[in-house]
């Protein structure tokens, strides 16, 4: 599909952006809010008092699984391979701690804020594709493998 | 405000539906995005791509708007400051990224894809944001 890189899947990879770009529209010009997942998971667990109504950040985080389901169903299933249980659990604590000092995570920041021209998300997910960019490659050097 | 939660959930399953689509399910195509010195997967890049073009539009009817569809005001981050918080909190965020290709979103998806795996990801998540949460003097009250 794309030349140099037989394992990409360009046209696949689009049509997801651009769902996920709707879906963050929907949210944005909807219910006036940031499609935020960090932000909203942290409302829904009721480990943030900022942000929209309880009920709605559980219907958003209730969403995510559900799409992924219906598109699990519709395309015959999805491969994924995922890392053992010690680099997840250590992968989760960053992630978590990571978002909230940072106010944000992929999709506030990478997709809400970077089309926004925000200076913050800019500058934030330059960082955090720099620190996992450099993560990957140290883990690579060091021929740690995590996906099984 | 009674069917913001119905825009929520579609929301979130048009988000979940994409990211599933876009492979931000699998962790081996995130680690292979960001695996740019090794064996690069740019499929990533069209998934940002794809999703910025359209929120881009989306801000310019956006600015166009007194309120949104539902409910009286946009409720929008409005702060300009780089501060040592943010690119600290973001670098953290973006090694958790790295080691196991997992971030928020997909963390969420993934429950329905690999439900052990990704339950385990997500709580340590939550146990992440209300350790920073039990250490942080500024963060204010649950309101309920």
């Amino acid at each position: 599909m794309l030349p140099g890189f037989p394992d990409a899947a360009p046209l696949a990879g689009l049509l997801g952006g651009v769902l996920i770009g709707l879906a963050a529209a929907l949210m944005l010009l909807g219910a006036g809010r940031i499609a935020g997942v960090s932000g909203i998971a942290a409302r829904a667990f009721g480990i943030s008092g900022d942000g929209m109504p309880r009920s709605g950040a559980w219907a958003f985080v209730v969403g995510l699984p559900l799409g992924a389901l219906l598109v699990a169903w519709t395309t015959g299933g999805i491969e994924a391979s995922f890392a053992g249980y010690l680099p997840l659990v250590a992968a989760g604590l960053l992630v978590g701690i990571g978002t909230r000092i940072g106010s944000g995570c992929t999709s506030g920041h990478g997709v809400c804020g970077v089309s926004r021209l925000s200076q913050r998300s800019i500058v934030a997910t330059a960082t955090f594709m720099a620190a996992g960019i450099a993560t990957v490659a140290i883990m690579n050097a060091l021929g740690l493998e995590v996906l099984s | 405000m009674t069917r913001s939660w119905l825009v929520a959930l579609l929301s979130g399953s048009l988000f979940g539906a994409g990211l599933a689509l876009g492979g931000m399910v699998d962790p081996a195509r995130v680690r292979g995005f960001l695996d740019i010195f090794g064996d690069w997967d740019p499929t990533l890049a069209f998934v940002m791509g794809g999703a910025v073009i359209v929120m881009a539009i989306a801000w310019r009817i956006q600015a166009r708007m007194a309120q949104p569809l539902i409910g009286t005001t946009f409720a929008l981050p409005d702060r300009t400051d780089l501060t040592p918080r943010l690119i600290g909190g973001a670098a953290l965020f973006g090694t958790g990224w790295g080691i196991a290709g997992l971030c928020p979103g997909p963390g969420f998806a993934a429950l329905v894809i690999e439900p052990a795996k990704a339950a385990v990801f997500v709580m340590a998540m939550l146990a992440g944001m209300l350790i920073f949460r039990l250490m942080d003097p500024s963060h204010k009250a649950l309101q309920e």
